[in-house]
């Protein structure tokens, strides 16, 4: 499921970033890894962006670029 | 060494087995080392505190705020302030790695690697990192030690490290990196001995031991996060608590209702106060200025000299110097919301308008700051990586308000705009009016970008990605700093290029002499020029000693107010009256809202021209700029005149 799925309060791990390799490596150097925990933290008073909380900081994302970003629940997930 | 002993901020950690002898070889990459340290770089990732460190170090004052790309270009300077006039400091763009996509990257790699013509590469690196969010900013360590240049792990913001309740063992982390590490507080200025001591040894003897630490030999984001996360763990690294008052600040701050409603309540907060406490104030300079004015005047002789100096040179350039007050207090409430952390919350709240009309998130840092001046908001610009959306933001930039404009706003508005309140008494109709001339120029920009948006820029937009700071308190020391440094740039101009325009105005304005006799002003050189461009600037409701003023301010925006001093004072007619008396003899009330109007679309900026010519590598953006912002700022005006005039 994608990350701008989720709804404010929830958490899940990073799965994969299906992002060109650009947008993907500024981004994994803010710590959106597979496998890190992301929080979705707030939305921006217009709905979009919102507010993610992963690895010690807090990024603002646009719906269009955290649509491609796959994510899953940790119980859910293969992770033990 | 513990972290929490008493001194544990200014915590210096020598890495083990540091042999002098054994490390003077210095031949590796194949650079020449004498083992003297010339020139140094800063390097660290986006906001961990370079710039401000860099003017501890330096004694200079590059612009420091809390957002991420405050530094889109390389610094020099000697470290004079800091006894070692011998070094020179570098200071850099942040980056997150050696991989650049951005302009303002670039920078910083090429710097670093020796690449940038005219810089020498640096022989030892400071490498600064935010030590509260130690297992991330770490990843930049590895290529950055990779290069094997004597470096020394700078961990910034110890101070709130320990405040917040993280750890970290110094020690340990200059054992794991094989380079020393110290703990420092740029903003406090903590740990500078540190430093000090540091360059005195590499001063004698380059000090580098490659392979003495384990880096990861493929250096992708995720190996390189999973090797700064053991290194830190290693280290005892404890990631402090994230203060709960940002998370609650921005619980309210960035609220559906609360939060665009705080942003326009700051914003017109701003504006009356500029005017409630930034007239009377800048009156009563105005009046100590004409006091000063007069009483140096009656010492002087009564000749050709005294005219230049009263009437030419020194009612023009006090005209503008009694705008000081207000573009004080600008650029206070400016530092105040960069300082805290709140622009990138504005960025946030904005984007979606920003998105609307085509315009990268990341352009919105870069426009907000042409609120001040257009000029380093067009070198801001650099962070933005797609080439056209870099373009659009350039191209757009100078019609937000920058603070040139107010002297010419307030100046209108005070002359023209009764003093009355609207909405109860909490807001004042000069506010408003001024407000709307910000929002006007705002909403011009918005236009040109959908403009452009369907013709220079196709598709392809970079995401959004912002990384929201922390709020911090703003300190007196930058604030004071800021406003120093925005006081005396504003009063240089006042006596060099204002100066010198008034000179020019009023020998125009004298000339030709006829025997003995000044030419009167409807005769003098200026009165022709000013007779020949009458008729274009008539519907506009101009007389054409604004047109005058409208021509010197090509030079800069302000320069109209200087010359309309000068001319009003060699007029006879408008000798004794004040500037905004004066202005009535020549504009009536359509006129007068018809100037302000063009000068919100107007691109009187030599400085802007260069700028934009120098980031685009080209004459063709700033003459289609320049072309285009002048019809713009002629047809609003004509519409405004002439819609005036048929209303009321």
């Amino acid at each position: 499921m994608a990350l701008s799925d989720l709804r404010v309060g929830q958490s899940a791990i990073l799965e994969a970033l299906e992002l060109p390799d650009r947008v993907s490596d500024h981004l994994a150097h803010l710590g959106f890894l597979p496998g890190a925990n992301v929080e979705v933290l707030r939305r921006a008073p217009a709905g979009d962006p919102t507010v993610y909380r992963i690895d010690g900081v807090e990024v603002a994302l646009r719906k269009e670029t955290a649509r491609h970003i796959t994510v899953e629940f940790e119980a859910a997930g293969t992770r033990n | 060494m513990d972290c929490c002993t008493p001194t544990s901020t200014v915590a210096v950690a020598e890495p083990p087995v540091t042999n002098p002898e054994a490390s003077t070889n210095g031949s590796e990459n194949g650079k020449h080392r004498t083992g003297r340290i010339r020139t140094i770089a800063l390097i660290g990732p986006p906001n961990c505190g370079k710039s401000t460190l860099f003017n501890r170090l330096t004694g200079m004052r590059q612009k420091v705020a809390n957002y991420p790309g405050v530094t889109v270009e390389h610094h020099s300077g000697t470290m004079k302030s800091f006894g070692r006039p011998d070094l020179t400091l570098i200071d850099l763009p942040g980056i997150y790695s050696l991989a650049t996509y951005s302009e303002d990257a670039r920078v910083a790699v090429d710097v670093l690697k020796g690449n940038m013509p005219g810089v020498p590469a640096p022989d030892a690196v400071l490498l600064v990192l935010d030590c509260m969010h130690l297992n991330r900013q770490l990843m930049l360590a590895a290529p950055i030690l990779s290069l094997g240049l004597p470096t020394l792990v700078l961990l910034n913001m110890a101070d709130l490290l320990e405040d917040r309740g993280g750890k970290i063992d110094p020690l340990a982390l200059a054992h794991e990196l094989g380079h020393p590490v110290a703990l420092i507080s740029a903003a406090k200025g903590t740990g500078m001995d540190l430093i000090r001591n540091f360059l005195q040894q590499f001063g004698e003897f380059a000090l580098t031991r490659p392979g003495s630490a384990r880096l990861p030999i493929i250096q992708s984001p995720a190996s390189c996060r999973k090797w700064a996360g053991q290194v830190s763990s290693r280290s005892h690294f404890e990631q402090p608590e994230s203060p709960l008052w940002t998370r609650r600040l921005d619980r309210i701050l960035l609220h559906r209702v609360w939060g665009p409603l705080i942003f326009l309540v700051v914003v017109i907060a701003v504006f009356q106060v500029v005017f409630s406490i930034g007239q009377p104030l800048s009156d009563g300079l105005g009046d100590l200025l004409t006091k000063a004015g007069n009483f140096v005047a009656q010492s002087l002789p009564d000749n050709w000299i005294r005219a230049l100096l009263r009437e030419g040179i020194w009612n023009g350039v006090q005209s503008v110097l009694v705008f000081l007050p207000q573009i004080l207090l600008l650029f206070l409430f400016i530092g105040i919301l960069e300082d805290s952390g709140y622009l990138a919350r504005a960025a946030l709240i904005a984007d979606r308008v920003m998105r609307a009309i085509g315009l990268n998130g990341k352009a919105f840092i870069p426009l907000l700051s042409a609120y001040a001046c257009a000029v380093p908001a067009i070198m801001a610009t650099r962070t933005i990586e797609n080439k056209r959306e870099r373009l659009a933001t350039i191209l757009i930039a100078p019609f937000m308000t920058c603070s040139a404009r107010l002297p010419v706003y307030t100046l209108i508005i005070a002359a023209f705009v009764p003093d009355r309140h609207v909405l109860g008494h909490l807001v004042g109709l000069r506010a408003t009016v001024m407000l709307s001339l910000y929002a006007l120029g705002f909403l011009m920009a918005l236009f040109t970008a959908k403009l452009l948006n369907s013709r220079v820029m196709k598709a392809s937009s970079a995401p959004f990605v912002l990384e929201l700071p922390q709020y911090r308190w703003p300190t007196p020391r930058s604030l004071t700093l800021r406003l120093y440094d925005r006081g005396k740039l504003f009063v240089k101009k006042a006596g060099t290029i204002i100066l010198a325009c008034t000179f020019v105005v009023w020998l125009l304005s004298v000339l030709p002499v006829h025997g003995s006799q000044f030419s009167d002003l409807s005769s003098s050189v200026i009165g022709h020029i000013g007779q020949f461009i009458a008729p274009v600037i008539h519907p506009l409701g101009f007389d054409w000693k604004i047109g005058i003023g409208l021509l010197s301010s090509i030079v800069a925006r302000e320069v109209i107010v200087g010359t309309l001093g000068t001319l009003y004072g060699v007029d006879p007619s408008t000798h004794a009256a004040s500037l905004q008396q004066a202005l009535h003899h020549d504009l009536g009330i359509g006129g007068a809202i018809a100037l302000v109007v063009f000068f919100a679309f107007a691109m009187q900026c030599t400085s802007t021209i260069a700028v934009v010519r120098r980031e685009t590598n080209s004459w063709k953006w700033p003459a289609l700029q320049f072309a285009y912002m002048t019809c713009a700022a002629y047809l609003g005006a004509l519409l405004t005149n002439q819609l005036i005039l048929h209303l009321f």
